[in-house]
């Protein structure tokens, strides 16, 4: 206990600092935090020697960073993400695709798996205007230079189905940890599901109607705890027996982000190794 | 002294805000405040459209105010009028600073506001609407923006005016602040008041926008958090 006093000291500290707790609900531009000991994270910012949030959302502490789970926005598209869109007009080269975002998609031909000789063959053919199609957002140069792609192994035209429609800063949730909520959502119901980070779920087969009801549910409650055992109980229709892993409580914000956001957390993560590290070493 | 509606100087009509009244917009609020009610709706950010109106290094924010014809007694004739071009522009420049504009380089935010009812201060009304209502998009803001209106009625400097006190009113002083901040977005002043009467109203409109601020605050969690 000794070799923790100034860690310790540090926390009761700070502590008072802290003027939101977890999960709180705030608006743009109330105070989280009155200290220079922590550090604004996603959807934060500094202001003299506080944090205030940026945005409509939940307080997210981890450890020393803080952010805040957004509850709404519209989607601004990010590399790597996997979108749902609509063809909307074709091009020489390419298709031009509207994915519910800040700007249209374009969708050159060589973002197209197999090879088309454009003397030949028809763009129509390959995908024609109004085909909904699963991509990756392969190049994001500008906010008004969205590039897809369909070379991912996950993309594919879709065919038949349907599609709702849910907020996008939800997506997350709807996916889960490791895509356990999604994954319990196509078990119980054996639907077909893609899931576009712009918003988007398109399902097929099994079913559909309990998956759309679960889908809305986890959209509505997203920020209550248990939600997974509640979306289990209404795909089954009765309580769900405690699985030996407790299903994830808090959801992270933006669990399936860019690699950008993953090197932030890791540097966090590293962060925190070396705040520990000196203090052993101290004492 | 008593006014018309029997309210105490520094008494604000009563205020409803309601976050989220129109589902197809990103984010959206309704302002009553007293008889006058202003309905706002946020898009975007989005595509500029027309493009050549894009701003490289910037989101624009484009306001929208409307008076809807059966708003006034006289029907109020529809599309844009000289004074409703001025108020689009003054909500404008009211909201400008409280938002990360500068995140969303060459988009476009728009946001429409219909004055459905009218009973003066509609300006402050939109205003406040058009806060809560960003806010309720999810788009990144320094902090929300409220307003209210003072004047000088008679002898007295009043808050909030309504359509019976502005027509015998002597000066009218339309205030925007950002509260944490302390600063002032709007301040505009229809009519003549001494330099010691705008302060006093200033002062009293800026007072009043804590309650008001607080009212926009419940009605976001109200809308976003259930019970």
């Amino acid at each position: 206990m000794a070799e923790e006093k100034p860690a310790e000291k540090a926390e009761s500290k700070a502590e008072p600092a802290l003027l939101k707790k977890e999960r709180e609900f705030v608006v743009p531009g109330e105070k989280i935090v009155k200290s220079m000991d922590y550090l604004p994270g996603r959807n934060c910012f500094r202001e003299g020697d506080s944090i205030y949030a940026k945005r409509l959302g939940l307080v997210f502490i981890d450890s020393r960073v803080i952010s805040l789970i957004p509850l709404n926005f519209a989607y601004i598209p990010k590399f790597g993400d996997m979108v749902i869109g609509e063809v909307v007009d074709i091009q020489e080269n390419g298709w031009v695709v509207d994915i519910d975002s800040s700007c249209n998609a374009y969708l050159p031909l060589s973002g197209v798996r197999e090879f088309i000789d454009t003397t030949k063959t028809r763009l129509s053919r390959v995908y024609a205007v109004g085909d909904l199609i699963y991509a990756k957002v392969s190049q994001v140069t500008d906010p008004d230079r969205v590039q897809i792609s369909m070379k991912d192994m996950m993309s594919r035209k879709f065919r038949g189905g349907r599609l709702v429609s849910i907020n996008p800063a939800k997506v997350p949730r709807l996916i889960g940890k490791q895509g356990s909520m999604i994954k319990l959502i196509k078990d119980k119901t054996g639907c077909r599901i893609s899931v576009g980070q712009n918003g988007p779920v398109w399902l097929e087969g099994g079913k559909e109607d309990m998956a759309i009801k679960a889908i809305h549910l986890v959209e509505e409650e997203s920020y209550i705890d248990g939600l997974t055992d509640r979306v289990s109980e209404l795909l089954t229709g009765k309580p769900q027996e405690k699985p030996a892993v407790k299903p994830e409580e808090k959801p992270k914000p933006q669990e399936k982000s860019a690699p950008a956001v993953n090197v932030e957390h890791s540097s966090t993560a590293v962060q925190r190794k070396l705040n520990i590290k000196p203090e052993e070493e101290g004492k | 002294m008593k006014r018309s509606d029997g309210r105490k100087p520094d008494e604000l009509r009563p205020v409803v805000i309601k976050a989220g009244v129109v589902p197809n917009a990103n984010g959206s609020a309704m302002v009553q405040m007293g008889r006058t009610i202003a309905i706002a709706a946020v898009y975007g950010p989005r595509e500029m459209f027309p493009r050549h109106k894009k701003i490289p290094d910037r989101a624009a924010l484009e306001t929208v105010y409307a008076l809807v014809p059966f708003s006034t007694t006289d029907r109020a004739r529809p599309g844009p009028s000289r004074r409703s071009k001025e108020i689009c522009l003054v909500i404008r420049e009211a909201l400008e600073p409280a938002i990360f504009l500068e995140e969303f380089p060459k988009t476009c935010i728009n946001v429409y506001i219909d004055i459905i009812q009218a009973d003066a201060g509609t300006r402050t009304a939109a205003i406040n609407a058009a806060s809560v209502a960003l806010a309720d998009a999810g788009i990144p803001m320094r902090d929300l923006v409220t307003s209210v209106a003072a004047g000088k009625v008679g002898k007295d400097i009043v808050l909030d005016i309504d359509m019976t006190e502005e027509d015998i009113t002597k000066c009218d002083l339309p205030i925007a602040c950002m509260l944490r901040e302390k600063k002032i977005t709007l301040l505009q002043m229809d009519g003549d008041l001494p330099v010691k009467d705008v302060k006093e109203a200033m002062k009293l409109a800026i007072k009043s926008c804590e309650e008001l601020y607080k009212k926009q605050k419940e009605a976001l969690k109200e809308r976003w958090v259930k019970k």
